[in-house]
């Protein structure tokens, strides 16, 4: 129903909006005719996370956001919900994808297992070329398996995607810290990918940040989404971006009582998404804005924060969890194991179109290129950077 | 307030001109009586005759973007009933809704006997008129009935005049469309006799084929049949025969409209084209007698804004208005003109010209819909890094100027293609210009060539 309301507009603002360039209005073409394995080859053709980019991307501000409609005054399609469904018929239906037939020589190692890597390396299966994937994680998937709400998106989901990629024809080597490696990495294939991502987050600095209770927002979403974690009765986020909102909706989850999020600006600032910010509401989530963190009290554990606001008032929330989401910190260590691979900012700087980096041995794209954005974003950079790795080998390099 | 009570051929009356259609919904009694309390103005009861059995299933649809029954094919024949029941029902009817109009559907052998035997009593029932069946296209056409006798316009004429011989109520020839012309029966039916016709009947029709099991539809035990297609997809079939027969000299009967009427909109179509009654069959099938609430009060409410106070004020109005394409003037020139403040961008027009007309509709320094693509392709090439590159992340909702396409007015050929395909309710409208020319036909034409 919903596919039949699709205009089907020519060079279509949904498929420029979305940084893989879905043909959004042919893949709906085919919801509607009933050819949903042609509907899902399209999606996976421009972007191989569609299962995960149907779940986790920001709809509103990119295709749906496009979307001519809007300027009739009408609903959007709901192009989100339709790729949803086109996703789960694949994946429900002895879900594979074509690889080249023959085997090239030259080998690619991608490091990271995450959304950037599984594209740039099932885009190099596509192109015949043996791709390696490495992470540290036992899991693979990256932030999709880890650091996504659980209500967006479950590691099961991501894991499909994982065994997808797997399927065709990509190694993946877990558990493996490539930072320790790098030179061993470098004589052994003939270009890197870096899908690194970023590190933890970053550190306060202030007094009491090592008190038991005080937790790493991703770290607290990953035990949340892949084992079980203790959460407490009262607890603090610090920050107001998606990740803060989804350490907040997934404490409540978990069965904290109280939760606040405590913001240094104000609520027209705050960097989450506006659906986000209607689920912490609706979560019943207290939001502090304007406040700044001073210091952590606690004689053994966590037991209040103090939060300072413009005019100087200083006061306390008393709380037994503390959980930072002030964004992640650079892999600067690891970058700079990197010879030869040019970083302004903590950015990998890469040549947009094809990935590859000062060191044209290394290519690179993802969250350790653009700063820490969408999963769609590093799908696209992914993509782009096989495309620009096998041109790169088959000309240069033979 | 509009008057719609209606006369049809002189002498049967009825509270309005919405009839239903001899078919299910005037299969017996108690659905004929709760449709006259909805409001219809009368029916045509479901095809008296000789003794059948039906199959199941025995319809099946065409459905279009989520709208389901824009067509309807059906391989049901007459009525199953007994006729004795039938025509006490009939009679029952009439005692109860004696200013409602009761047709009988008649369809039997050909033999002279048989059909003044079948006349006689419906006319002995009470029925205030006949309709004969010379349209049904399955089935019964196999048996030599319905539009067996349809095709012939010989058997045409020859039944209705065994019928005429002793029938005393109005006698309406109902007309299949599966024939060539549909002329050459009803000046057929015209000459044995009828006082009037009805058309269209059902349409030869395969709807589709299920393509797990290659059967088409409707299944009987993993066979199909062809059946006969109905419901809003036939409407222009339907008006364009109704027309043909409204004009034809050698015809000169009132007709009852038939074919794809779901509402007050299309009645008035088959009004304006001199129909004196409409029937329905597939619109109460689907959502049921209720319908008919809304045709009344819209078609009043619309032949009041048009100052019409009967519909014999508008009857027939559009008739002059078809003539053939030879008398159409060809120095009239439309063109397509595009709001930019209400495109929104989809550019249908644009491709639709390009690939299914004239190539006249452009979008600023393209010289194809390729090169428009391509260099959509190009900007595209890369994912602007807001922080990086200082890009807007939200767009606004106005369309931008390099996506709104114009039309070349010099070439528009004013074909309506764009304005058909254009999903925005007055953005694209086709405009009159000034030629400078007197109107001239094709006929002028040539005949001021000779």
């Amino acid at each position: 129903m919903e596919a039949s309301r699709c205009l089907f507009c020519f060079d279509a603002p949904c498929t420029a909006a979305c940084p893989t360039h879905i043909d959004v209005p042919r893949f709906i073409k085919k919801i509607a005719t009933g050819n949903l394995r042609g509907s899902a080859l399209t999606i996976l053709d421009s972007n191989l996370l569609g299962l995960s980019c149907s779940r986790v991307c920001p709809v509103d501000v990119l295709c749906e956001g496009a979307c001519v409609m809007h300027r009739y005054n009408k609903q959007p399609i709901e192009i989100g919900r339709l790729q949803r469904a086109a996703m789960d018929w694949f994946y429900a239906h002895n879900p594979s994808l074509p690889v080249a037939p023959e085997n090239r020589a030259k080998r690619v190692a991608c490091i990271g297992a995450g959304p950037a890597s599984l594209a740039c390396a099932a885009e190099l299966r596509r192109r015949g070329y043996p791709a390696v994937i490495f992470d540290r994680n036992p899991l693979p998937g990256g932030l999709n398996t880890y650091g996504i709400a659980e209500y967006k998106l479950r590691p099961p989901d991501s894991l499909k995607e994982v065994e997808l990629v797997r399927s065709m024809g990509v190694e993946f080597r877990l558990g493996v810290e490539a930072f320790a490696k790098i030179e061993a990495i470098e004589c052994e294939f003939d270009a890197i990918f870096l899908g690194i991502g970023l590190g933890p987050t970053r550190r306060l600095g202030i007094p009491g940040e090592d008190l038991p209770g005080f937790i790493d927002a991703l770290r607290f979403i990953a035990d949340y989404k892949t084992s079980s974690i203790p959460v407490g009765r009262r607890v603090v986020v610090i920050g107001a971006g998606n990740t803060a909102i989804d350490a907040a909706t997934a404490a409540k989850r978990l069965g904290a009582q109280e939760i606040h999020i405590v913001y240094r600006r104000g609520e027209a600032e705050m960097p989450a998404f506006e659906y986000e910010y209607e689920i912490a509401k609706l979560d019943g989530i207290v939001f502090h804005w304007w406040t700044q963190v001073k210091r952590i009290h606690g004689s053994e554990s966590v037991e209040s924060i103090e939060c300072a606001r413009p005019d100087g008032t200083i006061f306390n929330l008393a709380c037994d969890m503390v959980i930072p989401a002030i964004g992640q910190s650079r892999l600067v260590d690891f970058l700079a194991r990197c010879r030869g691979v040019e970083v302004r900012e903590g950015r990998v700087v890469i040549n947009r179109e094809t990935g590859q980096t000062e060191n044209r041995k290394y290519f690179a794209g993802g969250d350790c290129v653009n700063g820490g954005r969408e999963v769609v974003d590093a799908a696209a950079d992914g993509k782009r950077a096989g495309i620009g790795i096998a041109q790169w080998l088959e000309a240069d390099h033979g | 307030m509009a008057d719609l009570s209606t006369l049809f051929a002189g002498r049967i009356r009825c509270p309005n001109p919405f009839w239903l259609a001899s078919g299910p919904p005037a299969n017996c009694g108690d659905q004929v009586m709760r449709a006259f309390d909805a409001g219809w103005g009368g029916a045509v009861w479901k095809t008296l005759g000789e003794p059948i059995v039906n199959v199941s299933s025995r319809y099946s649809s065409v459905d279009l973007n989520g709208q389901r029954m824009m067509g309807l094919n059906n391989i049901e024949l007459i009525t199953d009933r007994p006729l004795d029941v039938n025509l006490r029902e009939i009679g029952e009817v009439k005692k109860r809704y004696p200013h409602h109009a009761v047709i009988a559907s008649l369809m039997v052998e050909s033999r002279r006997e048989a059909w003044h035997e079948i006349v006689r009593r419906s006319e002995d029932a009470g029925a205030d008129g006949l309709e004969l069946n010379f349209g049904c296209p399955h089935g019964m056409s196999e048996r030599g009935m319905g539009s067996a006798v349809g095709q012939v316009p010989e058997y045409c004429a020859m039944i209705t005049e065994w019928v005429k011989e002793v029938a005393r109520t109005p006698v309406l020839v109902k007309l299949t469309p599966n024939i060539t012309d549909i002329r050459r029966v009803a000046r057929a039916a015209r000459k044995g006799g009828a006082d009037g016709l009805s058309a269209i009947n059902t349409i030869n029709s395969i709807t589709g084929i299920d393509l797990d099991t290659f059967i088409p539809r409707p299944n009987v035990d993993g066979l199909s049949a062809h059946g006969g297609y109905c419901g809003p997809a036939v409407k222009p079939i339907a008006l364009h025969m109704v027309q043909q027969i409204a004009v034809d000299p050698e015809v000169g009967l009132p007709v009852s409209g038939i074919g794809g009427i779901s509402g007050w909109r299309e009645a008035a179509e088959f009004l304006l084209l001199g129909c004196q009654s409409v029937q329905l069959c597939t619109a109460p099938m689907h959502w049921g007698f209720r319908i008919v609430e809304d045709m009344i009060d819209g078609l009043k409410n619309w032949m009041d804004e048009k100052g019409f106070r009967t519909v014999e004020d508008f009857r027939g109005l559009s008739l002059p208005r078809i003539q053939d394409w030879k008398d159409l003037n060809l120095n009239y020139k439309i063109v397509a003109r595009i709001d930019p403040d209400t495109c929104i961008g989809c550019d249908l027009c644009y491709i639709a010209c390009w690939d299914g007309a004239h190539q006249c509709i452009h979008i600023d320094g393209h010289a194809s819909p390729e090169s428009f693509a391509e260099a959509s392709r190009r900007r595209i090439a890369t994912t602007p890094i807001p922080k990086l590159d200082g890009v807007a992340e939200n767009g606004s909702h106005k369309t931008p100027p390099e996506r709104i396409p114009c039309v070349d007015e010099d070439e528009c050929v004013g074909c309506n293609l764009c304005w058909l395909v254009c999903p925005v309710e007055d953005c694209i409208s086709m405009e009159r210009v000034e030629t400078g020319l007197p109107a001239q036909s094709w006929e002028q034409r040539m005949g001021s060539k000779c």
